[in-house]
């Protein structure tokens, strides 16, 4: 017979109240701000009556450009909670010195910092990357979708499903102590009994899979939709970083999912595949990992190249140099973004020869990576720059990127990563490619079309304090970790001896006060945006003289994106189609096929974390039943059928119709 | 013809444009993903296959000719799939669902053995936690198996689905989705034959 306890521990497996931080008054206090800023939205979103609404226009969406916006907006929360953890880390490090241990105990500093990476990189980065590309690809290649809508949205909600359980694991349980790749035996289950490394596990499964499938999604809209007369070599560049983005991911995804797979097996199971014992290997693991992490890091940058493209091209009010040599260099970087893995591990003991291969294939890199810099600056020669706001980004990227560029170069030297290997030199690296390659390109990305999406500009005057903040933020924060690290000093340490470090931290705090100066400008700037978007509203659709054919298009474009499928003859086509004296339109419109909206993507997604969260908590029962439904969930949808409408030829009619007022009122 | 008209015109399409369908192209993409998951399983299993751990080697625990019959099964399987697309594509739907109850039946007799062959095998103290090989050993083959699982239970969805609405597009398209998948795993399968079974029994 069960008895009262045994019944909740089948029920509810080893979550208990324990697992509610009461006594950390930091997680107690975010914890009760943040129900209490839920509640507040909960009740907004009752008072407007804007349920029904949130739940037709938006969560059961599979229009790709509202798919895309929920990321993007998914990207920058998620950003705060990241950037929070940052703060944290500074202020530790500036105070923890001798006697005093700071404010952060090291078990929930060891936390800050894995959640800061794994946020930053899974929540912030991705959905970025993944919501411009899922807005622009099918605008720019002349297309009305994504390939398969219904998958597109629930990706995007399989994305964000990872991240709930991430913010979960602040308030329930804890999260990882391991570092962002939760390398064992550290993560295995002799040293990490905890829930910790499961949150971190099934989070980056879950998200997983929703990158891995609009990986897919995204290849066979590039290759299967362009419009007629777009061959490859005519592609907008943006495209052509996407495609090479997105073989990255399916080519890279499956491996995490493996070697994360496996990982939960030696914690849940018992085997030995990464274990101390009975023949297991943990260096395979990093191998594995790694094998995925170098890739990755390449479908974090590749997008935001494309985006620097185009942004050059367009203000500079030239064809983009070398177009040709710009398709070859990202297709270079993607196939040897394959056979640099290594380099993370110089110290492993892999011997010279294997090292030396390595070393060099990570030097070979930068020669296609220069060879986009020189194209970029040879575009902007004899051009006439406009320096608005994303081509401030630009230029911001340029200088920054490359010095990160450099020390890159600098640790593919063996001896010298021997020396540098795990320092404050290798952390303030990769914050310089990826702050000032990938969220420089982000936020480029944002503000350049943010007024197609919406159909107003952002305000520039915030926009300029953010991206000025940003800039000089950035280098103060990371040139003293460089000194640092030549120092000697090692990263993810809660605690300092050497009183003379101190004001290096000390400066290193500053950057990011700075930085955190320029977050909050950009929310202003959001702010300040949509109260003046009357004066800020762009009726033309092409507010920076765009020149591919996102911006033929009105902003925001219509559901169906174009009335009738463009032919494209040239690169840029939009500029051509200026140049040429293209006409609009005006009547003769047919009635449009396009996807329905489905809840389902939703609903699987929701499962899944449901699935993700009994087996963190080891509620095998919950976890079976969810199972369940889920399967069931899945067969069910399949029963659907009716997943198509045709927009009635006089919609699409008066939709043309408001357009050409609008734009008649304009000129 | 005046030059407003021949360029309006040559910049749209007046007519409905339809985009070929991707979604083979699609699920083959996702097959690849698929094969790069089994990839790093052979790969972990080629670095940790000779980690007895003191525990039993593949030449003491493998039983061949059980292994043989499994193999046919799943061999067969993928010839009577083979034979229901021949069906499907002559329009012949009742032939057609009965090679496919056969491809499903074939599928399930190689489950059946195959949970036999590890309910065995861990009865005897050579489970998946008794050594690296072993561990390795279950993951790849059990990971194969969920394959053909949740290919059964595809199928089984497929077959109602299509005696409820016939062989229509969508169908039709489907079937070779599953078609795909279903030959996929025997591929993979010759690979775990090979490399785990036959290799394994090798000293």
């Amino acid at each position: 017979m069960l008895t009262n306890s045994s019944l909740l521990e089948l029920l509810l497996g080893r979550l208990t109240w324990d697992a509610i931080p009461f006594h950390e008054p930091i997680l107690l206090g975010t914890f009760i701000a943040v129900l209490l800023g839920g509640i507040a939205l909960l009740a907004l979103i009752t008072y407007f009556r804007f349920w029904g609404t949130l739940w037709r226009e938006w969560i059961t969406s599979i229009d790709h450009k509202k798919i895309g916006i929920m990321y993007v907006i998914l990207g920058l929360v998620m950003l705060l909670r990241g950037f929070s953890d940052a703060l944290m880390m500074r202020a530790q490090q500036a105070v923890a010195f001798g006697d005093s241990t700071g404010f952060l105990p090291p078990h929930h500093y060891d936390q800050v910092f894995t959640a800061h990476g794994v946020i930053m990189i899974f929540f912030v980065a991705m959905p970025l990357v993944t919501g411009l590309m899922n807005f622009v690809v099918p605008l720019q290649i002349g297309a009305r979708d994504v390939a398969f809508p219904f998958l597109n949205n629930f990706s995007f909600w399989m994305t964000a499903s990872g991240a709930v359980l991430v913010m979960m694991s602040l308030f329930v349980g804890e999260f990882a102590r391991t570092g962002w790749l939760a390398l064992p035996p550290l993560s295995g289950i002799a040293y990490s009994p905890d829930v910790g490394v499961d949150y971190y596990i099934w989070s980056l499964q879950i998200a997983g899979v929703g990158t891995l499938l609009s990986g897919i999604n995204l290849i066979a809209t590039i290759v299967k939709m362009r419009a007629p007369g777009m061959s490859l070599m005519k592609m907008p560049i943006f495209t052509w970083t996407a495609l090479c983005t997105n073989v990255l991911i399916v080519a890279a995804f499956p491996v995490l999912t493996a070697v994360l797979a496996l990982l939960s097996l030696d914690r849940l199971v018992g085997t030995h595949f990464f274990t101390n014992e009975l023949g297991g290997n943990a260096m395979m693991y990093v191998n594995l990992i790694w094998i995925w992490g170098h890739p990755e890091v390449y479908i974090l940058i590749l997008p935001a190249f494309g985006i620097f493209s185009e942004i050059v091209s367009t203000f500079a009010g030239k064809r983009l140099f070398g177009y040709a040599s710009m398709v070859y260099a990202t297709v270079v970087i993607t196939i040897l973004s394959y056979l640099v893995w290594l380099h993370h591990f110089f110290t492993m003991g892999s011997g010279a020869s294997v090292n030396s291969f390595f070393g060099i294939t990570t030097m070979i890199i930068s020669i296609p990576t220069g060879a986009k810099i020189f194209n970029w600056l040879f575009t902007m020669y004899h051009g006439r720059i406009r320096f608005e706001l994303p081509m401030m980004w630009t230029v911001g990227f340029m200088c920054t990127f490359t010095v990160g560029g450099m020390t890159g170069v600098l640790l593919a030297v063996p001896p010298a990563d021997f020396a540098l290997h795990n320092s404050l030199f290798l952390v303030a690296h990769f914050h310089n490619v990826i702050i000032g390659g990938v969220l420089f390109g982000m936020l480029a990305g944002v503000t350049y079309w943010f007024p197609k999406a919406f159909g107003f500009k952002l305000d520039p005057f915030w926009g300029k304090c953010s991206f000025w903040f940003w800039l000089v933020g950035f280098w103060f924060a990371f040139t003293p970790l460089y000194v640092l690290g030549l120092m000697g000093v090692t990263r993810r340490l809660s605690h300092f001896d050497d009183p003379s470090l101190k004001i290096w931290f000390q400066i290193a705090a500053f950057g990011a006060a700075l930085i955190f100066i320029g977050i909050a400008c950009f929310i202003v700037q959001l702010a300040v945006s949509i109260k003046h978007r009357e004066q800020l509203r762009d009726l033309t659709g092409d507010p920076w003289d765009g020149r591919t054919l996102e911006w033929s298009t009105a902003s925001p474009p219509p559901p169906y994106n174009f009335a009738f499928t463009p032919i494209i003859h040239d690169n840029d086509a939009w500029s051509d189609m200026k140049k040429n004296g293209y006409q609009r339109p005006l009547q003769g419109f047919i009635p449009i096929h396009m996807p329905k909206n489905t809840g389902a993507g939703f609903v699987i997604a929701a499962l899944s974390a449901l699935i993700g969260f009994s087996l963190i908590w080891h509620m095998w029962l919950v976890g079976a039943i969810a199972f369940a439904a889920l399967l069931a969930a899945v067969i069910v949808h399949t029963f659907n059928y009716d997943r198509d409408f045709h927009v009635p030829a006089a919609d699409v009619t008066r939709i043309e119709q408001a357009r050409t007022l609008q734009l008649a009122a304009h000129v | 013809m005046s030059e407003t008209t021949s360029t309006a015109v040559s910049y749209y399409s007046r007519e409905e444009i339809h985009p070929e369908n991707g979604t083979l192209l699609g699920f083959w993409i996702y097959l690849m993903s698929d094969c790069l998951i089994f990839a790093c399983l052979f790969a972990v299993y080629a670095v940790l296959g000779r980690n007895y751990a003191g525990g039993p080697t593949g030449a003491q625990i493998f039983d061949l000719p059980l292994v043989a019959v499994n193999t046919s099964l799943l061999l067969l399987s993928s010839i009577t799939y083979g034979f229901a697309m021949l069906a499907m594509n002559r329009g012949g739907q009742r032939v057609m669902l009965l090679w496919l109850a056969i491809t499903g039946l074939l599928g399930a007799g190689f489950i059946t053995l195959e949970m036999r062959e590890f309910a065995h095998l861990i009865a005897e103290g050579s489970g998946p936690t008794r050594s690296a090989f072993l561990s390795s050993f279950f993951t790849l083959v059990g990971t194969h198996g969920l394959h053909v699982t949740f290919g059964i239970i595809w199928l089984i969805t497929l077959m109602v689905q299509v005696g409820r609405h016939g062989l229509i597009a969508e169908n039709r398209r489907r079937l070779m989705c599953l078609s795909m998948f279903w030959h996929f795993l025997d591929v993979i399968w010759i690979g775990v034959f090979t490399v785990v079974y036959l290799l394994g029994v090798l000293t």
